[in-house]
């Protein structure tokens, strides 16, 4: 072969390799690792399976957050004002996470119905929610249930 | 008042910057020097107004001018001056109006350094900086004046800059990383009349290489602040948490250094031109597209900006705009150019075109785990996240395989490597590199796949290039001589390689053996850390400038000796009713004790997290070292004794034409 030609092949078969791996590497990965968000409604009609790695969101309930006393144990419920779901963390909470604000968590239902977060995100500022909470609410609001307190806080969530 | 001239100034620079992208480049297009003149004062002009914009707005801050509105939406009266100075970049509108400052200010320094570059290069090249400016001074005139009043209720006091962002880190952190983005549109604008020229040549590579090598330490360091800021400012010691804005950060970063070393192929060998090219339009459209992601409000990150679907639109259409119109320019322009260099299978070419196949890789890896997520849900199609987990799995690989080849790279020859003759060549710094592996896997204690393909993949970068150090360095009179006769650019590449070998070392080591623990705690109780003993022995009230603080004192025993106290705070800032952790840090150069304070569970106990990061600091002193190489790699002599003799030859002709006009 010509060796110019040859020196081209070589490097497009290097492309291709390259890409090929990139690629495999990808999905696989992707696969893996791809986390859907799920909010309190979905949860309680029961459209998530058991113990798959999801997040989950929407406000933390007045009133409802429990802390262990002789450990990092913290329990909590989240809501979208039409439904609420119970969850359990233990560890150490954001600076900004408090009754009435919105939270996002990573973690897996368990058997019980009980959402096992392993993190927990609440906003970075005063003036900051979370998107997928924001639009939670949002679809939430427009069901059946119209509280007057979840339009409010739909939209001040659209900031 | 002020403020109404700083907005003037910015619509001046805006004109300016019309003028600019269009009268250069008219000029070069026909040929009429008189036109072409007009280049370097209208850059002049441009970086003045902008200047004296950025000033007002500075002063606004300075004075406690709440009447404007970003004035009051990010700063206080309570607040430092030197946060107050800093909240001039703490939002929106301020960072857009640094980042012009910046980007007129690359636009100066192209007028400025090019002197010797032939004119028609030097009106293309500040035409399209011109063009680039252009959009950004519409984006801010139109969708994101600063100095916007508030009229006539004018508010006592500012709602305070978010105290995240009150810290060192963040008056640093923006103006470095600014500069890595906005730099490499240099890169691009050299590209790009290159592209209009027809002339892609050895010329064009060597003038754009610098300006892409500064631009690139200057991202390395905004990169590795922002990284650093994280993890002492977030509170709880991560270092790289694949956040979206973060991986916008990395994208024009390992582009961009694929296009340095493809530029130095191209400028040594005269090959792989239109990929350089092609590469130097990526890296800046992906510093664009890093604008984007930030400022739209598509993403969700302590980053993210107010959203404002105005922005983001606009943004979107200035990205789409630059990279369709430089992808045509591309596509018409770049076949013209033909490659008549030689090189072998195995050669130091071949080995730069695998390191840019695996750094293009990563970037379409990252850009796809960023990207994904986002699509998807533009498409209504269900929001989803990608986490740290799909990046660790595919980034390591590619890092190690890049820190490889690497090693064995920095042997090759252009042209033609002998196979054999490297063979042999590596065998030594292998052997060398797995028993000094083995130790450090004995010092840490314990045997991980992965640790050890990451601590390898560093020490064989080190090996190989200090051997190649003392091998290039041998001189009959002496060692010494033999140092000081190395060119400051190969120092500069040594210190790139080895700056990563340490930010491999810092990232493998601490992601596989940094210990990480949360505890309740009451004042007496202690825990262990790794070796350390940390013990809480009470917790104190202070008073700061602007907010008020419970400290936690810990005292942290190493084999029964003290070797410090810390005092991480809770602060609770009553301007905005927020509450910050601040942790407090015991750093050493092979170990950080990091210990912060949760909430409180009851009125003894506490939840304390305690963390033993081992090399954590390797991190970011890689980064600074990779940083200072790329600073020696441009201070180097040929860009200098040029400039010198240039400057010789220029007086030489001036000399020469006065005469000859005085006979006209």
């Amino acid at each position: 072969m010509h060796p110019i030609r040859k020196k081209r092949l070589t490097i497009v078969l290097f492309l291709v390799a390259g890409l090929a791996i990139a690629v495999g590497l990808t999905t696989y990965a992707l696969r893996q690792n791809i986390n859907l968000f799920y909010d309190p409604s979905q949860i309680a009609a029961g459209e998530v399976p058991v113990d798959v790695r999801i997040r989950a969101g929407g406000m933390v309930e007045e009133g409802s957050v429990v802390r262990d006393p002789d450990s990092l144990k913290v329990e909590f419920r989240v809501t979208d004002f039409s439904a609420s779901v119970p969850m359990e963390y233990v560890g150490i909470l954001p600076d900004l996470f408090a009754e009435g604000q919105g939270v996002v968590a990573m973690g897996r239902m368990d058997a019980n119905g009980r959402f096992i977060a392993d993190q927990v995100l609440a906003k970075h500022d005063e003036q900051y929610m979370p998107p997928e909470v924001a639009e939670a609410l949002e679809r939430a609001s427009k069901g059946q249930h119209k509280a007057a307190d979840a339009e409010k806080a739909a939209e001040s969530a659209a900031y | 008042m002020y403020p109404e001239l700083g907005q003037l100034a910015l619509i001046i620079a805006l004109l300016l910057a019309v003028l600019l992208s269009t009268v250069p480049l008219a000029g070069a297009l026909t040929g009429r020097d008189s036109l072409q003149a007009f280049a370097r004062p209208l850059s002049a002009g441009m970086f003045v107004f902008t200047g004296v914009s950025f000033a007002v707005l500075t002063h606004a801050f300075m004075v406690d001018d709440f009447s404007v509105a970003y004035v009051a939406n990010n700063s206080n009266s309570m607040l430092p001056w030197y946060y107050k100075f800093s909240a001039v970049w703490g939002g929106h509108e301020g960072s857009l109006l640094l980042w012009i400052l910046m980007l007129a200010g690359w636009t100066l320094a192209v007028a400025m350094f090019s002197r010797k570059l032939p004119s028609v290069m030097v009106s293309q090249v500040l035409s399209v900086m011109g063009m680039i400016c252009v959009g950004f001074f519409l984006f801010i005139v139109i969708t994101s004046n600063p100095f916007e009043r508030i009229l006539p209720n004018i508010p006592a006091d500012g709602s305070d800059l978010n105290p995240l962002l009150q810290d060192i880190g963040l008056i640093l952190h923006p103006p470095m990383l600014y500069m890595g983005y906005v730099g490499f549109s240099v890169a691009f604008a050299f590209a790009i009349a290159a592209l209009i020229n027809g002339k892609l040549d050895a010329a064009w590579a060597r003038w754009s290489r610098p300006w892409t090598t500064v631009a690139w330490s200057f991202l390395t360091l905004g990169i590795a602040l922002g990284s650093w800021w994280a993890y002492y400012e977030l509170g709880w010691g991560g270092w790289w948490f694949w956040d979206p804005v973060e991986n916008a950060s990395l994208l024009p970063w390992l582009s961009g250094t694929a296009l340095m070393h493809s530029l130095a192929v191209t400028e040594k060998r005269g090959v792989f031109k239109s990929w350089t090219v092609l590469l130097a339009i990526v890296t800046f459209s992906l510093s664009l597209l890093g604008a984007f992601l930030v400022r739209s409000g598509v993403l969700t990150s302590v980053h993210s900006f107010a959203a404002d679907p105005e922005r983001g639109s606009f943004l979107l259409a200035l990205l789409g705009i630059t990279v369709v119109s430089s992808l045509v320019l591309y596509a018409f322009r770049a076949p013209v150019v033909h490659v008549r260099s030689r090189y072998d299978s195995l050669s130091r070419e071949i080995f730069l075109l695998l390191n840019n196949v695996l750094l293009v890789a990563a970037t379409l890896l990252v850009a796809i785990g960023t990207l994904y997520p986002l699509v998807l849900d533009y498409l209504n199609m269900g929001k989803l996240s990608i986490g740290e987990p799909f990046f660790n799995a595919t980034f390591s690989p590619m890092a190690v395989a890049a820190g490889l080849l690497l090693g064995a790279g920095i042997f090759s020859r252009w042209k033609k490597t002998d196979g054999g003759w490297l063979a042999r060549k590596l065998l030594w710094p292998l052997a060398v590199s797995v028993v000094a592996t083995t130790g450090v896997m004995l010092i840490y204690g314990g045997f991980a796949p992965w640790a050890f393909a990451g601590v390898f993949a560093s020490v064989w970068v080190t090996v190989a290039t200090a051997w190649d150090l003392w091998d290039k360095s041998s001189s009959r009179q002496g060692r010494w001589h033999g140092l000081k006769r190395q060119s400051r650019s190969y120092y500069g590449m040594v210190f790139g390689h080895l700056g990563l070998a340490m930010v491999m070392a810092g990232a493998t080591v601490v992601s596989n053996y940094g210990i990480e623990r949360d505890v309740r705690m009451v004042p007496g109780d202690s825990a262990m850390v790794g070796d350390y003993q940390v013990v809480f022995t009470g917790i104190g009230d202070r008073r700061g400038a602007n907010f008020t603080a419970e400290y936690g004192s810990f005292d942290v025993f190493l084999d029964g000796k003290q070797v410090a106290e810390l005092h991480p705070e809770k602060r609770h800032y009553p301007v905005d009713m927020s509450v910050m952790t601040e942790a407090d840090i015991d750093g050493g150069l092979f170990r950080d004790v990091f210990i912060a304070i949760g909430e409180r569970i009851t009125d003894e106990a506490w939840a304390i997290r305690l963390q033993y990061k081992p090399l954590v600091r390797w991190l970011w002193l890689g980064s600074l070292v990779m940083a200072i190489g790329g600073f020696l790699a441009i201070s180097d002599k040929r860009y200098r004794i040029r400039v010198r003799s240039e400057a010789k030859v220029d007086t030489g002709n001036e000399a020469g034409a006065a005469p000859a006009e005085a006979r006209a």
